[in-house]
């Protein structure tokens, strides 16, 4: 087990506002972690801060992946060296096709570490394994890129791209909202099956349901920007029972 | 969010990568329009009196027009007394019989702009008529034209080898009269293409015609005409690129096509002609007149273009379906970028009976260009049963472009069905964002989108031709501001 994602004192903005307020936490290959909190406690903007999103501005701290400084990368490089977030909110790409994103990302990986292009009939037998896996329809692939899914269409959507591109460090943000239970357990099962030794998951969620399906190694509670808690799977129970209040008493105490 | 704004705006803002000159000397007459020149121009293709009469009453009623002001478009006035009318590469007097005798400057440029003719000929089967600064140098596979008894020549050519045939047809799509542009290119026209392709004839090849313009300071005047006689079909590409000049150039081309009874006619441009600099300096205007003319019954007239250059485009590929049952259909995609400014879209003119027409539009729009469609679907009152179906979509890039829609529809007869649609959207930074943490760069998801978003149009390309558009939207594109 090595360290993946070290991340230390981070603060970070957004459109002047500070959300989060200096936060440690290190993720080290082989481990899931879950990230609990409230609302507006700086869960969403973490997953966007690791991925480079351009809104937001770090002003102070590091973040490190495989040793490296990784807020020096462009979004696109940060994908390549094998960051997936799964988004809260997918966007829609009308007319660019579903398989089309996905041989193009595949390929934008390959590339990156020195491998030919992926061949169409190997990508498509990849693909069909997967979704197989997520229990999607193939007609999937000929859609446009989210458009017009529904919440839970969107959500495997996002889980079979992670599977395709089968990233070191896959960060799941709010992959459990909205989902009926069909499709939980199905995201779920995607999530479960790519666990690895070489990999580790970070689930940002805001309920406990998820867990029953994953388990975490590890949670944490965020509040206002900064990790108040760390503990075991035991710690999502206890959230769950007293409720996000208990959270903020602690934080303040 | 600023810096982000800078770096999408300098990817938008790639160099044309076509600009270079060709060293050729050319033969040209000094600048000025008069009588005289129109004379000259007519002598030196060795013209019969018809078509030097036919100038002259062009340029008459030229002189008695002003130039158009309604469209969409800004542009300093032109002056086209400073115009060089005739331009010639030297090497016009021994002319090449195939492309060992081209002058190898000209296969070089055509390797630039990575169209190896030769190649391009053999593996697609395509003939080529190339036109380099208004006069062809280059026609292939004639022979195998000519044993299905189609004529695909240089318009010059056709003037004094088919001049039945050309008298006929001239100017029945395009009267002399028909604007300002038309008249001016009736007058002065250099060159172009001829095809004819006989009754019940598959034209067996696609016929392709590749445009430059290369002198400075030179307005170039193609002229083609494409006539289609009952029952037969052809399919006609056409496809340009400029090479850089700091002078405007305006180009006022005029296409007529003629599709007779059970006739079918595809025509298929790509524009990439110089757009001028960030500041729209040396771009080309390009003036066009094209329209097709469903003369008979079932016949049915095809436009697919991608205009991607020019620094000015003013161009409304039309069908006037006269023909019962007759068939117009216009496709295009038009991209704009810096100070590009486009003034473009289609008419449709039904007549005959149950005459249907599709217009599908895709206008892409990014710096700080200006894009119009302009629409006209005219229903008269004999054309029972006609019906028109029109989508019309803009998407921006940035946020300092515009689009704009004038859709105009007269319906003279109550039974018609006429539906418009129409749509704006703009390419997110949300999207943008969404495809880099795929790994996908901000160039490659720019060119995913709009190609996502142009698919309609380009499917109804010939699939070689699909593939030079999609790169040419590429370069055109690399990069947008959400």
């Amino acid at each position: 087990m090595s360290k993946m994602l070290e991340i230390e004192n981070l603060k970070a903005r957004i459109a002047g506002n500070e959300i989060l307020t200096g936060l440690n936490l290190v993720v080290s290959t082989g481990e899931v972690h879950a990230i609990m909190g409230p609302n507006g406690s700086g869960k969403s903007t973490l997953a966007q801060v690791i991925a480079g999103h351009a809104d937001y501005d770090v002003t102070e701290g590091s973040v490190k992946f495989d040793g490296n400084d990784l807020l020096e990368l462009e979004p696109e490089e940060r994908a390549r060296e094998g960051i997936f977030l799964g988004f809260q909110y997918p966007v829609e790409i009308p007319g660019v096709n579903n398989a089309y994103l996905l041989k193009a990302a595949v390929n934008a990986k390959r590339k990156h570490v020195g491998m030919d292009e992926i061949d169409a009939f190997e990508f498509l037998k990849l693909a069909r394994e997967k979704m197989a896996l997520l229990d999607m329809d193939q007609s999937f692939l000929n859609r446009g890129v989210n458009e017009g899914f529904s919440g839970g269409e969107k959500k495997r959507n996002e889980i079979l791209q992670m599977a395709m591109l089968e990233p070191k460090l896959a960060i799941l943000d709010e992959t459990d909202s909205g989902l009926d239970i069909d499709a939980l357990k199905a995201v779920a099962n995607g999530v479960n099956a790519l666990r690895h030794a070489d990999r580790a998951i970070v689930l940002v969620t805001h309920y406990q349901r998820l867990l029953d399906y994953i388990e975490p190694d590890f949670v944490h509670v965020l509040s206002k920007g900064q990790i108040v808690r760390s503990g075991d799977k035991s710690l999502a129970l206890e959230l769950e029972e007293k409720g996000y209040e208990w959270v903020r008493e602690v934080a303040n105490a | 969010m600023s810096t982000q704004q800078k770096e999408l705006e300098s990817l938008v803002n790639r160099r044309y990568e076509h600009g270079f000159v060709t060293d050729i000397e050319q033969e040209s007459l000094p600048p000025g329009l008069d009588e005289d020149v129109i004379r000259a121009i007519s002598a030196r293709k060795n013209e019969p009196e018809f078509m030097l009469e036919w100038r002259l009453k062009a340029y008459r009623h030229w002189l008695t027009i002003k130039e158009p002001e309604w469209a969409h478009v800004h542009h300093h006035p032109i002056n086209y007394q400073d115009i060089s009318y005739f331009s010639a590469p030297k090497s016009d007097k021994d002319r090449p019989q195939s492309l060992d005798e081209v002058d190898p400057k000209l296969l070089e440029t055509y390797d630039k702009l990575g169209i190896p003719l030769h190649e391009r000929a053999r593996l697609a089967g395509v003939a080529v008529d190339a036109v380099f600064d208004s006069v062809s140098v280059a026609t292939t596979f004639k022979d195998k034209l000519s044993e299905a008894g189609v004529i695909f020549c240089p318009f010059s050519e056709a003037v004094v080898e088919h001049p039945a045939l050309l008298q006929k047809y001239l100017g029945t799509v395009v009267p002399h009269r028909d604007n300002f542009f038309a008249a001016l290119n009736s007058a002065v026209f250099s060159d172009g293409s001829f095809v004819y392709i006989p009754k019940g004839v598959r034209c067996p090849m696609e016929l392709s015609t590749y445009f430059r313009i290369n002198a400075a300071n030179t307005g170039q005047f193609e002229r083609t005409l494409i006539i289609a006689d009952e029952g037969s079909h052809v399919s006609y590409l056409e496809g340009c690129t400029a090479p850089m000049r700091d002078e405007n150039q305006l180009h006022a081309a005029v296409v007529e096509l003629v599709a007779l009874e059970d006739a079918e006619i595809k025509y298929s441009t790509v524009q990439n002609w110089y757009p001028g600099d960030e500041d729209g300096k040396g771009g080309i205007y390009n003036f066009v007149t094209k329209r097709g003319d469903c003369r008979g019954a079932n016949s049915k007239i095809s436009w697919t273009q991608v205009e991607t250059g020019s620094a000015i485009t003013w161009k409304y590929p039309s069908c006037i379906l006269r023909g019962e049952n007759s068939v117009g259909e216009f496709y295009s995609v038009a991209v704009t970028n810096n100070l590009q400014q486009a003034d473009t879209g289609t008419k449709m003119i039904h007549i005959g009976r149950n005459s249907s027409s599709t217009i599908v539009s895709k206008g892409i729009s990014a710096g700080h260009a200006q894009q119009s469609y302009r629409g006209l679907v005219r229903v008269m009152p004999q054309a029972e049963g006609a019906r028109n179906h029109t989508q019309c979509d803009s998407l921006l890039i940035g946020k300092e472009c515009g689009a704009h829609t004038f859709p105009y529809m007269e319906v003279r007869n109550s039974g018609a069905k006429v539906e418009h649609e129409a749509t704006t959207s703009r390419i997110s930074e949300n999207q943008l964002f969404y495809c880099r943490q795929r790994g996908i760069s901000e160039e490659d998801a720019v060119n995913m989108i709009v190609n996502g978003f142009c698919k309609e149009v380009f499917k109804e390309l010939p699939m070689e031709f699909a593939v030079e558009a999609q790169a040419l939207l590429n370069v055109s594109l690399e990069g947008a501001v959400g």
